[in-house]
């Protein structure tokens, strides 16, 4: 096993309720195993040299949402992240911005997504249509079905988020992943909300007026959802609302 | 009164959210496409010294109507520049809301921009550079011209850029004018969704790719013209002031 990579990941470790914390960048130094990602040294990292770093994980395969960092600049999942893709052998790791740091490279994205989630009401809104339970439901066509689907593949991660420049200039925007929940729901007819009413939710500067078509959430999301033509959908749709 | 409660409320005496922000957001669309297709047509006018001064002459007096006004008028010319000069001031006005309000903002834009390394946020950051140099460079240009419209032509225009001194504001603002226009034109396709088809992403990319082609073609031609309107002003130096007479009044031909 001599000819292991010598692998170095810098991470800034802070923590905001301590007062005699500093944010600082601690290196760490180890050895790279096959299709080690990211997550896996970092769980080597905790086991062996630092019991005090602190980072999020749940499911390790992309679906939890929970891993995102900034990896030497970029917002992506820990556990989605081959160490073999850095050739340098050099990774520095923050937490996500735009979310409220827990400490080191763990950020409260939940609190942010259930403001977000609240604002947006993202919830099927029939309003008040009554719903016979013994009888089968509607059937949708299976192209709608799987377009709503498609929307509906969002993790909240908060990458787009942290990769979004207007969001991290202006805390209250709602971010792709809000206008991404607006949009799934505003193609799914069992939800009864009109343009007007959506309008209602995210019809300002910190709504979609407030984007400026930076597409780094669309570059940058695990999960590639289409948030350039959705965004561009809602925005066409809302302009005309009277 | 309703102005009044929807300001102070921010809510509309319909109880609704103001429409305010989807009308700006479209007027900053609208101007800015409407501005940057009017550059294209402009480089084209001015880029006609590359062919003769005759030919310069004859579509700036095609410019002062010369078509329906013996000899054209100059007050058309400041017309539509006081025209154009209104959809620049309101275009700006619509592209302040979005640039970084205080140091907080920048600091924060700053420092995102370099470690993300994000081609999309470097060209919206461009786009905000050169516009905010546009405030002060378009202001200039436009108010002499506007106030100056008799002064176009070929000697006229070389002595403006060379012995009044425009070659260095004309090589800032052209700069400017090439890279804010390209990249809000393919803004523009991707914040609306135009020419999306099948495959958003793949177009996506063919855009970014017409996008510059169309900076680098407008910037040849634009530096390709000023270079023409500063040797036509330095050999023009010693007579500065003086109009061009086309070859054909020259020669006594009608």
């Amino acid at each position: 096993m001599s000819d292991q990579r010598d692998i170095t990941i810098s991470v800034l470790k802070y923590n905001p309720r301590d007062s005699d914390s500093n944010p600082e960048f601690v290196d760490y130094h180890l050895k790279e195993t096959p299709g080690m990602t990211l997550f896996i040294a970092l769980s080597q990292i905790r086991q062996e040299m630092d019991p005090d770093l602190a980072f999020d994980f749940v499911c390790r395969a992309g679906i939890c949402g929970s891993c995102g960092m900034v990896v030497n600049g970029k917002p992506i999942l820990a556990c989605r992240t081959l160490i073999a893709n850095y050739p340098d052998g050099i990774l520095q790791l923050m937490p996500m911005p735009a979310f409220e740091l827990i400490k080191d490279l763990s950020v409260n994205t939940g609190k942010w997504m259930d403001a977000m989630s609240t604002r947006v009401e993202s919830w099927i809104v029939d309003n008040g249509t009554e719903i016979d339970i013994t009888k089968i439901e509607e059937r949708m066509e299976p192209k709608l079905a799987e377009e709503i689907f498609e929307l509906d593949r969002c993790i909240e991660c908060g990458i787009c988020v942290a990769s979004c420049a207007t969001a991290l200039m202006r805390p209250d925007f709602v971010g792709a992943v809000g206008l991404n929940r607006v949009a799934r729901f505003q193609i799914d007819p069992r939800d009864k909300r009109s343009d007007e009413d959506f309008y209602e939710l995210i019809g300002d500067d910190d709504g979609i007026f407030g984007c400026m078509s930076l597409l780094a959430c669309e570059d940058h999301c695990p999960k590639n959802l289409p948030l350039q033509s959705k965004i561009a959908y809602l925005r066409r749709k809302l302009v005309s609302v009277k | 009164m309703s102005e009044l409660i929807e300001g102070y409320l921010g809510t509309t005496v319909d109880g609704k959210k103001s429409r305010v922000p989807a009308k700006l957001d479209y007027i900053q669309s609208v101007t800015g496409g409407f501005l940057a297709l009017f550059m294209w047509g402009h480089m084209m006018m001015v880029s006609s010294i590359l062919i003769s001064k005759d030919f310069m002459y004859t579509i700036t007096k095609f410019l002062e109507g010369s078509f329906i006004i013996d000899g054209g008028s100059p007050l058309l010319v400041s017309i539509f520049v006081f025209i154009i000069f209104v959809v620049f001031i309101t275009h700006a006005a619509m592209g302040i809301r979005k640039m970084p309000a205080n140091f907080k903002q920048y600091q924060v834009l700053r420092a995102h921009s370099k470690s993300l390394k994000h081609d999309d946020t470097h060209l919206w950051l461009t786009q905000a550079f050169t516009g905010f140099v546009m405030f002060f460079l378009g202001s200039v240009h436009l108010y002499i011209i506007m106030t100056n419209s008799a002064d176009i032509g070929p000697y006229a225009s070389a002595d403006r850029i060379w012995s009044e001194w425009m070659w260095p504001l004309y090589i800032l603002l052209l700069l400017a004018v090439e890279f804010h226009g390209t990249i809000g034109l393919y803004r523009l396709c991707v914040k609306w969704g135009w020419f999306d088809g099948k495959d958003p992403r793949k177009t996506r990319v063919r855009l970014k790719r017409v996008k510059w082609t169309l900076t680098i073609f407008f910037l040849t031609l634009g530096f390709a013209s000023l270079l023409a309107y500063i040797k036509i002003g330095i050999e023009h130096a010693d007579k500065a002031g003086e109009r061009y007479v086309p070859t054909s009044m020259t020669q006594g031909v009608k």
